[in-house]
């Protein structure tokens, strides 16, 4: 194969990557809340790109300032974006096909959030919005 | 919802409050409110008083409560299960008085896991409360064998099913927060709502720097003592009764 | 004197590739092991809440501490002047490298999260001794690496002596930062003590020329060469001194501590009352490791070679006891949180707790004394580092 050949071969592959990731999480499907809204709290593209960059900020921010907008904030992105099983309990979002790993699978990206962070939310977050204050915590603050 | 009622109702109460009192006064309930995207505030000292003559031998309510808070669970390993918070028996060897109390992460404001850890992952809020950045802890240990308290504990398990608002796994190492996600809601720690609960009311947790809140009253009506006071590292948790 | 000749390692391929072969299996299985340890997590070592800190330190902390030591014979050449070091110095830098990777390897593989090495490289706290040791450590190896290049260099000579100088002020930095790491301890009666640091740097000088006299008689005799010149001799008297030193230091630590009367808990503990610790200490530490090959480096350092190599591999020994009685025995040994009282709780509190070594640390610590020896035999393989004339001290000691 000649090197003129070979260099349009490796382009021609680099362009199909580069389609595919744009088609790689493209779906948000079943019966999360995200599947019910228009957009996250960023543009598509943009979440798409530096959703990373937004939890990485998100996290310095909270953990060092206490700093708990839900914005950026994974307790939320998990609470939107997981999917229920048919008994209605909540399916891990790093499980497999699940919105996290389907993609991160597809672009062979690893992603350690899980081995800390729960990735499911708390049944009581379907009644309570999940990280806003319940009556019964207000009740017992002092 | 609740979220925007609450801050509404926060701030409502806090321009009554405002108006009402005279200057310099301010009701310390409402003072204490931070909103969301406010950082903690280095006016403000969280910290503990453990009444120790009300503080029950055999009662574990503020340790299963940690573990409920938390979502710790053990594997039947004593040496090497996570312990955020234990309860102490002591007995004076003279005289033979007991003590029962419970042992935590002192919150101390020179802490000494601070400053070996490598990574600058120990860390001292601006309120004082003493945490671990789990995203830069590398598992090193040496936080442990600096800790006066043997207060800190090493991840020695693969994790599952961790709380939402307790994110902990395996490699890194971990200690009482102060139940930080609870106190940036203006709530109290779990062990002290349940040491109240159980009806001793053995702990009280406020903010030491503010004259005016319960804690700081106790602590400068009360002596008060802290562990190992001989190292000066200024803890934010102090016992009365010992 | 007659420019020093340096030869290649001289044995056949087929006994080259069997020990390569075979230390890099050794290796492989405490790769293997640490791989293991992070899969599982650490409830498959020895080590706990208790003690958090185990074998793998043992081994690297000796590997450390050996091989700052190692580059003695470098800094008698380069800083102390005496010529007849010269033809062992590169032997000496390459042994201070290969010794410093393997503890490394060591130090990051007992890691909670090894994956986060970078972590370590790229985020610091610059009030922990512990990350001041990250770039004590790596900058070891990079001066160590240039000074090596230097001695490669016979034009160099200049340099070489300005280079060994700087190693070995690093190389003094470098394990006082080491025993600093106990040193700064202060809630633990055993350590926090300032003595810490010279007893590291001295540990290290006997520990490294140990490591340096058995590696270097192991060497020769592979290649037949004659072990003769006097430098063995010397060396061995030099190490007794290094020992004599050591147990000096100890005996000051212990006594000191004692005086302190809330410390002398422990010290009953370490030296009379912790049952497998204090044989470790008085027979593992100050008979086998320090008093027996003593004698024997002052008595017989010029007499036959295998009590150059008995003495040395008892110092080696001893320094594994003393690690582990200071690692070990500072940790299993209960915190007093309040003093007058006797404590009790579900956590170990006032209670003496046991640590016992699991098979895969074991392996891990034993791969990083592999890794050093890959390192080495690769090294004066296709690099000559090993001397050929023949060192007699009259030749030695010619100015060039």
């Amino acid at each position: 194969m000649s090197s003129t050949a070979c260099s349009r071969l490796i382009a021609c592959l680099i362009l199909t990557l580069f389609i595919w990731l744009e088609q790689a999480g493209a779906q948000i499907s079943g019966n999360s809340r995200a599947a019910e809204l228009e957009q996250c709290v960023e543009p598509t593209a943009l979440m798409r790109k530096s959703h990373m960059d937004f939890l990485k900020h998100q996290r310095d921010l909270t953990v060092h300032q206490g700093i708990r907008t839900r914005k950026h904030s994974l307790l939320e992105c998990i609470a939107c974006h997981a999917e229920k099983a048919a008994n209605g309990e909540f399916i891990a979002i790093n499980a497999q096909g699940q919105f996290c790993q389907g993609c991160h699978a597809a672009v062979a990206v690893s992603m350690d959030c899980f081995q800390c962070h729960a990735a499911r939310p708390e049944p009581s977050a379907m009644l309570t919005n999940h990280i806003s204050i319940t009556t019964a915590d207000l009740d017992s603050a002092r | 919802m609740n979220r925007v009622r609450r801050t509404f109702f926060t701030q409502a109460a806090a321009g009554v409050a405002i108006l009402s009192l005279a200057p310099g006064f301010r009701l310390v309930e409402l003072a204490v409110g931070k909103s969301d995207d406010e950082p903690v505030s280095p006016s403000v000292r969280w910290g503990m008083l453990v009444d120790t003559s009300k503080c029950a031998q055999g009662c574990t309510a503020c340790v299963e409560a940690c573990n409920e808070e938390h979502g710790l669970y053990g594997f039947g390993r004593a040496e090497s299960d996570a312990q955020w918070i234990r309860k102490m028996e002591l007995r004076d060897e003279q005289t033979g008085k007991t003590h029962s109390l419970p042992m935590l992460c002192q919150h101390c404001a020179d802490p000494p896991c601070v400053d070996v850890c490598p990574t600058g992952a120990s860390f001292v809020r601006d309120d004082g409360i003493v945490l671990v950045d789990k995203h830069i802890c590398i598992g090193c240990r040496y936080c442990m064998l600096a800790c006066p308290y043997k207060a800190r504990s090493f991840i020695h398990e693969e994790l599952n099913n961790q709380r939402p608002h307790a994110p902990r796994g395996k490699g890194t190492v971990e200690s009482c927060t102060f139940c930080v996600h609870r106190v940036d809601k203006d709530l109290t720690p779990a062990c002290v709502e349940a040491c109240s609960a159980a009806g001793h009311g053995a702990l009280i947790f406020g903010d030491l720097n503010d004259q005016r809140d319960p804690v700081a009253q106790k602590l400068r009506d009360l002596p008060s003592t802290q562990v190992r006071d001989d190292l000066k590292l200024n803890t934010a948790v102090r016992y009365y009764g010992i | 004197m007659d420019r020093i000749r340096y030869t290649t390692l001289s044995v056949s391929a087929q006994f080259y590739w069997v020990l390569l072969i075979a230390l890099g299996a050794v290796l492989f299985i405490g790769l293997l092991a640490a791989h293991y340890m992070e899969q599982q997590g650490h409830w498959v070592t020895g080590m706990s809440n208790q003690v958090v800190w185990g074998i793998p330190h043992v081994f690297a902390i000796f590997l450390i501490l050996a091989a700052s030591g190692a580059l003695n014979v470098a800094s008698l050449h380069s800083v102390f002047k005496i010529d007849s070091y010269k033809p062992l110095a590169r032997l000496s830098g390459l042994l201070a490298i290969a010794l410093l990777t393997g503890g490394l390897l060591i130090l990051v593989l007992d890691l909670g999260r090894p994956d986060r090495l970078i972590v370590a490289m790229t985020t610091y706290n610059f009030k922990s001794i512990f990350a001041w040791n990250i770039f004590l450590y790596t900058g070891f190896v990079l001066v160590t690496v240039v000074y090596l290049c230097l001695l490669f260099q016979p034009r160099m000579s200049g340099l070489v002596r300005t280079a060994g100088l700087f190693a070995f002020v690093w190389r003094f930095v470098l394990t006082t930062g080491t025993g600093s790491i106990f040193g700064f301890l202060v809630a633990r009666d055993a350590y926090d003590a300032a003595i810490m640091a010279p007893l590291f740097v001295a540990h290290s000088l006997s520990l490294g020329t140990s490591v340096f006299l058995l590696t270097a008689i192991w060497v020769f005799r592979l290649m037949r060469q004659p072990l003769s010149g006097g430098w063995l001799a010397k060396l061995g008297r030099l190490n007794g001194v290094f020992i004599a030193v050591v147990l000096y230091l100890i005996a000051v630590q212990h006594l000191t501590n004692i005086y302190v009367a809330q410390h002398g808990d422990i010290e009953r503990f370490i030296l009379l009352e912790g049952g497998l610790l204090t044989v470790v200490f008085w027979a593992g530490q100050v008979l086998l490791g320090g008093l027996i090959p003593m004698t024997m480096f002052f008595t017989g350092a010029g007499g036959p070679v295998w009590r150059i190599v008995m003495a040395a591999a008892l110092v080696a020994l001893g320094g594994f006891a003393q690690l582990y009685v200071i690692i070990i025995g500072g940790q299993v040994f209960p915190l007093d949180l309040f003093p007058g009282m006797q404590e009790s709780s579900v956590f170990f509190d006032g209670v003496i707790t046991s640590y016992r070594p699991s098979i895969a640390e074991l392996l891990l610590g034993i791969g990083g004394i592999a890794l050093a020896m890959v390192v080495i035999t690769v090294a004066i393989r296709v690099l000559p580092f090993v001397p050929l004339m023949d060192m007699s001290p009259d030749t030695g000691k010619t100015k060039r």
